[in-house]
């Protein structure tokens, strides 16, 4: 099989999540020239992450992107998120389409569908819900729960410090937490996964290009962390990056 | 095509007294694809007659204009001509007054000019406005200008931006703070903490943190070029004088958003008309001129030197000089940009009765009080202000309750503050500490219309959500609401709350906005009135134009957000 199969496999997982992306042009097809005084469609593309990343045991690409459409009540939302090692897997690759409304001043609800599809591990599909949007001192947060045979519940904080106007520095903390074992994932209910970032970056071109150094430390606890050490696999990952951010 | 108007007849009759004939003049525009070059940057925009040099249009009062506008640019167009008295169907608003002006199309307007003044056009069609359809309109009144001058000039301010209007607006969707490059940083934290505390600038951050709110937040689209009448600061605009000659200087702001600051540094300016309308002479320093607007100043430059004419965004992010002198050669000088205001508490006080306060932390504040006093005003920034200015202690607490009233302008207050909340940052000071114009300032040379009491009042809340940059009024976007209906022959008094933290230049097209200052019939009569963000400002408006007619901001993003409304007036003559 070798070689051959494997490229048809990372296609096959690429157009997957391809897939999601023309849907988004769809309900918005017919943008055509703006009536007065009513709001245009717009739309938005850009990456959260775009790096490199480089551990003691391996190096890998990371990715985190965004891509949206729609007006004020109501927006699709792409989403793409991935890592791989490089030579080797897709150590992650996660698929998102979102349906996107404002909930409260500050707040979006979201429904949608997400699928998981990295190599060597069963593939994962889970229906989603959840909040996302601006607390208060200026926290991004989200929390969802993907609900499927293999429910988890995830959040993320990320917090813009503007040390000037253009150099910024972001922390950001993820967390998800699986709610039932998938031992085939390695993985085990409660048993969570922590991922700690702090990026530094700079407005090189406006806001559409940013390029950016950091640090990305992750790590998986309890039940899920044994199995893991069972597997022979690492628990804890800390890795320098280095990556630029674009925005469209 | 004859159309009725109450102010026709006395046209006429005008007309008729100083045996001046009606002309029916006619003139031609072309809109076309051009290339814009700033001197800092270079882009594609649109263009009157192919040039980034506003068109003027000149006109006699009492003259019949036939304008035939011609389309070349792939898309509709429109023109509208900003303040003129007209009948609706030759307004020029697409979907409102009529239906655009198709791809390679000629529209031919044809309205009588009834009116005497400065006004300005521009395209009402997308984002056409911001990439540059605009030009200006000067009428020559009947009689000869109340104030004679031997030079006369249009200075007409824009704020000419790299990227594309939609791309601006598509941007600002996506993040309100994108084009915010003057957010307070940790650096600004650093300083204020020497200067007053880390406790009171931490306390400070921590209540605009609550809130979600920014007090950097005065422009929302920074990195523009200012330009006057087509040309940067480097491009040099130059009108001409000889030493002890009168120079009238007609300003006019054409910004998609921008605010700003004019003035003639060791000159002072006489101020003789403000939208078209001629004003009791008042002499002033410097003046704030809201987007759309425009006064006529006159200033007198006895030394055979060069002036500047300074215009400075009001939330200095920007400015752009032009040149008054003997010869072309010579330069006005620079002068260095004030420091960034900053929004206080008072400017806030909208935000304060519209919001939900169920996520709040006021960081002690006493929620159950629910009102301002409970505030810890303590963090507060002043260091940007003038303290003079800010009659705190004449704050009137209860009327800042939440969920009640906006305090009324004219508010009691220093020169030039009357029509901003009491401690309001954005009160603006002239440079050279003198006089600044305020609405207070300006009354009507003569008026336009008798003095009556008001038929009905009409409240105006001016609404939005800063975080997802969304314009409404009343709550209300424009795409969801019923036209305001008014009735022919009536004078509606309208009350506008501004509920947001910005200032929005209101435009009601058609008919006169006569804005409450307190003088009876001297009130000022403009075509479009600034309502300084956390205060309630009334006007008054002889509905004396049949037929329907657009309401909105003039900021072009917050009109194409929907801080819009269609005016239907039901009766009079058709």
């Amino acid at each position: 099989m070798g070689a051959y199969f494997k490229e048809n496999k990372i296609m096959n997982k690429l157009l997957l999540g391809m897939a999601f992306g023309p849907l988004l042009a769809l309900p918005f097809a017919s943008a055509a020239v703006a009536e007065v005084g009513v709001s245009p469609t717009v739309w938005g593309v850009r990456t959260d992450k775009l790096e490199y990343r480089v551990g003691d045991d391996n190096k890998s690409l990371a990715w985190e992107l965004q891509a949206w459409a729609g007006n004020d009540e109501l927006r699709l939302v792409f989403l793409s998120e991935g890592v791989k090692i490089e030579g080797g897997d897709f150590e992650e690759m996660e698929h998102q389409i979102r349906l996107q409304k404002p909930v409260t001043d500050f707040f979006d609800g979201f429904v949608g569908l997400a699928a998981s599809t990295p190599d060597g591990v069963p593939e994962r599909y889970y229906g989603t819900f959840g909040v996302t949007g601006l607390a208060p001192q200026w926290f991004e947060v989200e929390a969802a729960v993907y609900v499927s045979d293999f429910s988890y519940v995830g959040a993320e904080v990320e917090y813009e410090g503007l040390l000037t106007n253009r150099l910024i520095l972001t922390p950001s903390i993820e967390l998800s937490v699986p709610l039932v074992d998938d031992p085939e994932r390695d993985t085990a209910a409660g048993g969570a996964s922590l991922g700690l970032g702090l990026r530094l970056g700079y407005d090189l071109i406006g806001r559409n290009v940013s390029p950016y150094i950091g640090v990305n430390y992750e790590r998986v606890f309890g039940g899920t962390a044994d199995l893991r050490r069972n597997s022979g696999e690492a628990t804890e990952e800390l890795t320098g990056v280095i990556g630029v951010n674009f925005t469209f | 095509m004859k159309h009725t108007n109450i102010l026709r007849p006395l046209a006429v009759m005008l007309g008729l007294a100083l045996s001046i004939p009606a002309q029916a003049d006619t003139y031609d525009i072309t809109v076309d694809r051009i290339r814009i070059d700033t001197g800092t940057f270079k882009k594609k925009g649109i263009g009157y007659n192919g040039s980034q040099t506003p068109t003027i249009l000149k006109f006699q009062e009492g003259e019949d204009v036939v304008i035939r506008v011609k389309n070349n640019l792939r898309e509709s167009t429109s023109i509208h001509w900003h303040g003129l008295i007209l009948p609706f169907q030759q307004d020029g608003v697409p979907g409102i007054s009529f239906n655009g002006i198709k791809p390679g199309e000629t529209f031919t307007y044809r309205f009588p000019i009834e009116q005497a003044g400065t006004y300005w056009f521009h395209s009402h069609s997308g984002f056409q406005e911001p990439d540059g359809a605009y030009g200006a309109i000067v009428i020559a009144p009947k009689g000869g200008e109340a104030v004679p001058t031997q030079r006369d000039y249009v200075v007409q301010l824009t704020d000419k931006h790299p990227h594309s209007g939609s791309r601006i607006f598509r941007n600002l969707k996506g993040s309100a703070d994108y084009y915010n490059r003057a957010q307070r940083t940790a650096q600004d934290l650093i300083e204020d903490a020497g200067a007053k505390g880390l406790k009171a600038a931490l306390q400070d951050r921590k209540m605009w943190g609550a809130m979600r709110m920014m007090p950097t937040d005065i422009e929302d689209v920074q990195g523009f070029t200012p330009l006057i009448n087509g040309e940067s600061t480097v491009q040099n605009w130059t009108g001409i004088f000889k030493p002890g000659e009168k120079v009238r200087l007609r300003l006019i702001n054409s910004s998609a958003t921008t605010y700003f600051d004019v003035r003639v540094p060791g000159l002072k300016m006489t101020v003789v008309q403000a939208d078209g309308n001629d004003v009791k002479p008042v002499v002033v320093d410097e003046l704030r001129i809201a987007v759309a607007e425009t006064y006529d100043v006159i200033v007198q430059p006895r030394e055979a030197k060069a002036y500047s004419i300074i215009g400075e965004s009001a939330g200095r992010t920007a400015m752009v000089r032009g040149t008054l002198a003997p010869s072309p050669d010579l330069v006005g000088p620079f002068y260095k940009m004030r420091p960034k205001p900053l929004l206080t508490m008072a400017d806030m006080g909208g935000m304060m009765s519209g919001m939900d306060h169920s996520g709040m932390d006021m960081s002690g504040s006493d929620h159950s009080e629910k009102d301002m006093s409970g505030f810890d005003m303590s963090g507060m920034d002043h260091s940007g202000h003038d303290m003079s200015a800010m009659d705190m202690s004449g704050m009137d607490h209860s009327g800042m309750d939440m969920g009640g009233d906006l305090p009324v302008v004219p508010a009691k207050g220093a020169a030039g503050a009357s029509f901003y909340a009491p401690g309001s940052g954005l009160i603006p000071t002239a440079a050279n500490g003198g006089k600044f114009l305020g609405y207070e300032d300006l009354a009507a040379r003569k008026p336009l219309y008798r003095d009556r009491p008001a038929t009905r009042e009409i409240e105006i809340r001016l609404t939005g959500n800063m975080e997802r940059y969304i314009w409404s009024i009343d709550g209300v976007k424009y795409e969801d609401s019923d036209p305001i209906r008014l009735q022919y022959g009536e004078r509606v008094r309208f009350k506008f709350v501004n509920e947001t933290m910005m200032a929005h230049p209101m435009h009601l097209h058609g008919m006169w906005t006569i804005i409450d200052t307190g003088k009876g019939a001297y009130d000022p009569v403009k075509h479009t009135v600034s309502v300084a963000p956390g205060t309630t400002l009334y006007t008054e408006t002889e509905v004396d134009a049949a037929g329907q007619w657009a309401f909105h901001c003039h900021l072009s993003y917050h009109m194409a957000g929907g801080m819009f409304r269609k005016v239907i007036v039901e009766g009079g003559p058709s």
